[in-house]
């Protein structure tokens, strides 16, 4: 795997919060191939979006970064703000879940473009306005000389969302990632912007990292699935491996995210399998598996040693020292 | 699993415990400098039942009018027109006291649960207000009720009474709205995406909690969430809305194995599936809902239905029972062949209109 477009090694993050250290994300290694869609699933506080930050430079100055995260061999981690400015927008791109906080209320959205593409190219401002324009237009957004001179309040969420997709890609990078870039959506815009994102990334040949809690989702449009919790990758594997009848999942943490949700073909009232208790505290972790005190099949081995995660069947990675059978269908 | 009522289960002629009919909401929209701008047509002539026992589900998007339906319902702000009557009271009429009274037996939760906790009260006080405000018990006697309400929910008393809503993690905090919301023993709770906020394996536990609280205090709900799946979870029956407007409205299988409005499927089929044989969820509807202030003649779904024609503009539909409680505001409901491409080819083939390249 040498020509990874993304190759992240043993990544750590963590914080100084009163005096305690927060280990945000615990060695985490991973890499993006060009032009494929890995997706990184978690819940709240697994570690996931602060992961794609490091890897953007997006952190406060307060965070202890430590690994390696290469982009097409080049180190991301501890550049100077000029030298991340070069690859931010130009490589790597980011797209957040809240558009209507990521734009700039006071400006209007042309502008906002504009202003993305004469950062990073030494272009005349027209030349700036044609290329806009015509983001807008690649971003699907019907009447875009129009759209152009509005304000973000003028605009529905699934269109403020489109607008940050256009001067995300305002520099064509390598790498787009979408933080929950679909969560705050309603399912028929959801549905629309994930489409959109598949047609670009063919015709721009790009790399999709999604973030996202949403197991439908990582299924419907990844290729590499990802699980975080707390901190760590518990399993990683292709989706179509993790997925449908006769998926193949080991982590009865993966299983427990896959089987919370509701499902339409389940009957209605049909009582939820529940997993108790939360994730741990990030300033005190367990030393054995972080999910052992959750875990209905947790041994005495769980608490006490931490289990690796290890290629255990070809392209699919678990940490898990009783991993589930049958992919832990009930 | 015990039997739960279901609607079948209640007698032909039992009294709904909560009935809504042409519940219309509007909100004047000012210019810059006070001028009327236009009315947001909110909710505009929805009916609906709640029976006792039962769970009725309302989904909808962003802008259908969901919310402001609820509130509608409960008087905060009172409709505009329409009748809302629960437990044989005619809200709309009822005033100060008398309407407080009325409400006591319907209560809310709604979506952040930070947002509806006073930050500085602990949880005892936040429990124990409702239990203060309509006179209920002397001291001990609520001290008690709030020790069950959190046993209920599933907090213990000794470790959580005394917190502070910062001190309680999003699903915590969640479980304490809905300890309030129980605590006057009400027969039906109004749920506003109660559930959205939280991550999946909590939020697991609190639909949990809501079907245990459902079959031991014989609780009704009214169920508003975006998520299908989440609707059809915890639903016996299911209404649609979409732009003020229900569209569809029935038992909650039957909406979703078969269903009859062309939004209906069009919601359906935007879920992402974790089942990799499905297809990929396309994009089935193009473009944006229209505006509330300026909604679309006729029915309200036209611009964006692939199987709208003429009549769709000309004529506003009215709901059909097309099967049992199986309701739809469609003059080409799915379970008929699609009108458009027959209807033009019939058309031609009609008048002898040539046909165009072949």
């Amino acid at each position: 795997m040498t020509d990874a477009l993304l190759q992240v090694d043993d990544l750590r993050v963590s914080f100084a919060v009163g005096g305690l250290e927060v280990r945000a994300v615990d060695g985490v290694s991973f890499t993006v191939d060009p032009g494929r869609t890995l997706a990184i699933i978690g819940e709240s506080g697994s570690g996931k979006t602060v992961c794609c930050r490091a890897i953007m430079g997006l952190l406060p100055g307060t965070a202890a970064i430590s690994g390696s995260a290469r982009l097409r061999g080049s180190e991301l981690l501890g550049l100077s703000d000029a030298e991340l400015r070069r690859h931010r927008g130009s490589d790597v791109a980011m797209v957040f879940q809240d558009p209507a906080r990521s734009l700039n209320p006071t400006m209007r959205v042309g502008v906002q473009i504009t202003e993305a593409i004469k950062t990073h190219r030494a272009v005349s401002r027209r030349e700036a306005q044609t290329q806009a324009i015509e983001l807008l237009r690649l971003v699907r957004i019907p009447a875009a000389e129009r759209r152009f001179h509005e304000y973000p309040h003028q605009l529905s969420g699934g269109m403020r969302q489109r607008v940050m997709i256009a001067i995300a890609l305002a520099c064509r990078p390598k790498l787009l990632i979408a933080d929950e870039a679909t969560t705050s959506l309603d399912v028929t815009t959801q549905a629309q912007i994930m489409e959109l994102l598949l047609e670009l990334q063919q015709e721009l040949d790009m790399a999709l990292i999604l973030i996202s809690h949403d197991m439908g989702l990582a299924a419907s449009y990844a290729d590499e699935v990802v699980v975080m919790y707390a901190g760590k990758i518990v399993e990683q594997a292709p989706a179509m491996r993790l997925f449908g009848t006769g998926g193949a999942v080991r982590m009865r943490y993966t299983r427990a995210l896959l089987d919370a949700v509701p499902h339409l073909e389940r009957p209605a009232h049909y009582p939820l399998p529940v997993v108790g208790g939360r994730p741990p505290d990030p300033t005190a972790l367990p030393p054995g598996c972080s999910f052992a005190p959750r875990c209905a099949s947790a041994a005495d081995d769980c608490v006490a040693k931490a289990p690796a995660l290890l290629e255990h069947a070809p392209g699919h990675r678990w940490a898990c020292w009783h991993p589930c059978e049958n992919g832990g269908a009930a | 699993m015990t039997a739960q009522p279901t609607p079948a289960d209640q007698p032909a002629a039992g009294e709904p415990l909560l009935s809504a009919r042409d519940v219309v909401q509007e909100f004047v929209v000012r210019e810059r400098g006070g001028g009327k701008a236009g009315v947001v047509q909110a909710v505009s002539g929805v009916s609906f039942d709640v029976m006792p026992g039962e769970t009725l589900g309302i989904v909808g998007e962003t802008g259908s009018g969901k919310s402001t339906l609820a509130r509608a319902i409960l008087q905060a702000p009172r409709p505009k027109s329409g009748s809302v009557v629960f437990r044989g009271t005619e809200l709309t009429k009822l005033r100060g006291g008398r309407l407080l009274q009325a409400r006591r037996h319907m209560q809310f939760v709604f979506q952040d649960p930070f947002g509806s906790l006073d930050p500085k009260w602990r949880v005892r006080s936040i429990v124990e207000e409702p239990l203060i405000a309509y006179r209920t018990g002397d001291r001990a006697a609520r001290r008690k009720r709030v020790d069950e309400l959190l046993d209920l929910v599933g907090l213990d008393p000794a470790r959580y009474a005394k917190r502070h809503p910062r001190e309680l993690s999003g699903g915590q905090a969640q479980r304490v709205a809905i300890a309030r919301a129980v605590a006057l023993e009400p027969s039906l709770i109004i749920c506003d995406e109660a559930v959205s906020s939280l991550d999946v394996l909590i939020q697991a536990q609190v639909l949990n909690l809501f079907e245990k609280l459902r079959s031991e205090l014989s609780l009704s709900y009214l169920f508003i969430a975006h998520d299908l799946a989440l609707v059809k979870q915890v639903s016996d029956r299911v209404a649609v809305m979409y732009l003020g407007k229900m569209c569809e409205t029935g038992p909650g299988e039957a909406v979703y194995r078969q269903p009859l409005h062309p939004y209906t499927r069009a919601l359906l089929d935007s879920i992402p599936s974790t089942e990799p044989g499905a297809a990929r969820a396309a994009a089935t509807i193009k473009g944006e809902p229209p505006s509330p202030i300026n909604p679309p003649s006729g029915c309200r779904f036209r611009t964006r239905c692939p199987r709208a024609t003429d009549l769709c503009a000309q004529e506003e539909p009215e709901p059909r029972e097309l099967a049992a409680g199986h309701l739809v505001a469609c003059h080409f409901p799915l379970n008929q062949p699609a009108p458009v491409a027959t209807a033009v080819a019939a058309a031609d083939a009609a008048t002898g209109v040539t046909f165009r390249s072949v």
